[in-house]
């Protein structure tokens, strides 16, 4: 009995869902889109007039003229919030990009350029995932000579393998498709096939992948910062606002450290949540779920 | 057996020598002086003389092949050096950080093991209600939550506001070695271990949700159905028994996770373990301990898939078949 009603229950839910997940979808991307804007232009706009010390206006809690509070400084948490996640975006975005073309690159040669290639490719994807992912940043950071270069070498150079792994199945699978065959029974070259077959069929995929790459880049360059690789007190990244709170939470100022890191979730999270509703729109298959 | 055994053993020595090989060369070719960075703040004590007198005591001024040769020769009778920070053999320093990240780690993973498990599955039962949204909406909510973050409201919540556990370190301020207690360490141990399970439960609980939900969906279930089973007695007779395996393996091969996990919480809570001194090492260019750091987590992780590979194998007989019959292990 019991069965047969949530039986039924699901037949009709998913009917409804379907017509409103394309709607949801450009709802949440345009909302992404709209916060992702806002904090770009937040800290284009905002400029330097909050970050200015304020011994006046030092340590006060959220009020309505500073909503998210002054720190120690006077300085206005909602501005120095703002920058420090566009910091954030852009380290990410040159991190998540260079690892996504680096996977791209990587999983194509590796299903096309013959068997030792790939054996070499697979192996230093393995070799990079078998050191823990901050530790292996903390390494490649440190080589680097710290400071913000390190950084973004750091979180660039540790993010392509899981990618890499994705596109080379995909590749893997697609070369034996039949038109592929065909194709190369014709005389076209590997080059041929690659840049006009694989690369178009590989598009959604790889879009998807730059965009899921975000929050990790994300996250991780704002753990490396809180750690004190790249630490530059004039531009202060999200990390070093947290690790900076951390003196000032036994005197009280909790909203030093609970708004920036609840600012940085939200923005991991719409990353997130794009990513997800990007692939059940380009995916086919994802009607049935 | 024995030669999946010997085959996991020559993948584990070519992965350590290759990780070996890597991290020398990169930190080679990095623009870090290590005599500068072992001066440090005397730079301007130190003369040239001196500085090569450093360099040569140090057997810098060899060329690379030849330092490299010396260097893995030492890691091989298990030398790895002397940390600057500490002042004392690197393996020494590994082996007591370790001890202290060790139990921090294995209660998290114990407790997110647990957790994790129980709220996935819970959701996965109640596939689609509110229970079931709830369960995954806080999970992918923690999946996107910085740790450090979480660690910071931990504190600020449980240490400085409610004043249940100390602030930090991972023995009481001020107190002799030898009269620190068990359940003094225990209570320094208790909130960075919740923060990391906290944390980790998110991977666990949607993994395990999947699982049930596929299982749910299969054949044997709907029979089962058919025969008037449901709630709890499905789940015992149906569920777990399907999905335990595949769980128990995501936890074992989430070691790397929670390795980075765990520097991270160490940073915050100043709990004296190895992530904090990779960290130390890392900002202060201590590059015997942090090649010792990345030496010992490589060998954490590798430990931790191979528990996974060995308990599938040990349970699930078709493995055992299929890679006698095919004669490869490795990837798949």
């Amino acid at each position: 009995m019991n069965s047969v009603k949530t039986l039924s229950l699901s037949c009709r839910n998913p009917n409804r869902r379907r017509l409103n997940r394309r709607q949801r979808t450009l709802v949440v991307v345009a909302l992404a889109a709209a916060y992702l804007l806002l904090l770009l232009g937040g800290g284009l706009l905002l400029g330097e007039e909050g970050l200015s010390t304020n011994l006046t206006r030092r340590n006060m809690p959220p009020s309505l003229s500073y909503p998210l509070g002054t720190d120690w400084l006077g300085r206005d948490m909602l501005a120095r919030t703002v920058q420090g996640l566009s910091l954030s975006f852009a380290v990410g975005l040159a991190a998540a990009g260079t690892s996504a073309f680096i996977a791209l690159v990587l999983g194509l040669t590796s299903a096309l350029g013959g068997k030792r290639l790939d054996t070499v490719i697979t192996w230093l994807v393995d070799l990079f995932l078998a050191v823990p992912h901050l530790v292996l940043i903390i390494l490649i950071a440190f080589v680097f000579g710290g400071g913000i270069t390190g950084v973004i070498a750091g979180v660039t150079f540790t993010h392509w393998p899981a990618l890499t792994r994705l596109l080379r199945a995909e590749v893997l699978q697609l070369r034996s498709a039949e038109f592929v065959l065909v194709s190369r029974r014709l005389g076209r070259s590997r080059w041929w096939v690659a840049t006009r077959h694989l690369l178009p069929h590989l598009k959604p995929q790889f879009l998807v992948g730059l965009i899921l790459l975000f929050p990790h880049a994300i996250l991780h360059e704002a753990a490396v910062t809180f750690l004190g690789f790249g630490l530059s007190p004039h531009r202060p990244a999200i990390g070093v606002i947290l690790s900076e709170s951390m003196h000032y939470l036994s005197a009280g100022s909790w909203w030093l450290a609970f708004f920036p890191g609840l600012a940085l979730l939200t923005m991991v999270r719409a990353f997130d949540v794009l990513g997800d509703n990007l692939r059940l729109l380009f995916n086919p298959r994802s009607a049935q779920e | 057996m024995w030669l999946f055994l010997a085959g996991k053993f020559l993948r584990l020595l070519t992965l350590l020598v290759a990780v070996c090989v890597f991290s020398f060369l990169l930190l080679e070719f990095s623009p870090i002086d290590p005599v500068r960075a072992y001066v440090g703040a005397d730079m301007l004590k130190v003369g040239p003389e001196q500085w090569a007198k450093i360099a040569e005591y140090w057997g810098l001024d060899r060329p690379l092949p030849e330092r490299f040769m010396r260097w893995s020769a030492a890691v091989l009778r298990g030398d790895l050096g002397v940390s600057m920070i500490f002042r004392r053999p690197v393996l020494e320093v590994i082996g007591e950080r370790s001890l202290a990240s060790l139990a921090l780690m294995l209660t998290a993973w114990t407790f997110s093991g647990v957790f994790g498990f129980a709220l996935g599955a819970l959701a996965g039962m109640k596939q689609g209600t509110w229970t079931d949204r709830v369960i995954k909406w806080y999970c992918l909510t923690l999946a996107s939550t910085p740790l450090f973050w979480l660690a910071l409201l931990m504190l600020l919540t449980f240490a400085v506001w409610l004043g249940w556990f100390p602030v930090g370190l991972g023995v009481p301020a001020g107190v002799p070695a030898h009269e620190v207690t068990f359940a003094d360490r225990l209570r320094h141990l208790l909130l960075p271990a919740l923060t990391l399970s906290i944390a980790g439960v998110a991977g666990v609980a949607l993994h395990t949700r999947q699982k049930l939900v596929e299982v749910l969906q299969s054949d044997y279930v709907l029979f089962a159905r058919a025969r008037g089973e449901s709630g709890l007695q499905l789940f015992r007779r149906h569920g777990w028994r399907n999905i335990a395996l595949p769980v128990t393996t995501l936890q074992f091969a989430s070691f790397s996770e929670l390795f980075g996990g765990s520097v991270l919480a160490e940073q915050v809570f100043s709990y004296p373990g190895l992530g904090q001194a990779a960290v130390q090492a890392g900002l202060r260019g201590d590059v015997p301990l942090l090649l010792g750091v990345v030496i010992f987590s490589a060998l954490f992780v590798f430990s931790g898939n191979l528990a996974a590979e060995l308990l599938y194998r040990l349970i699930d007989p078709r493995l055992r078949l299929k890679s006698a019959c095919c004669k490869q292990g490795g990837y798949l």
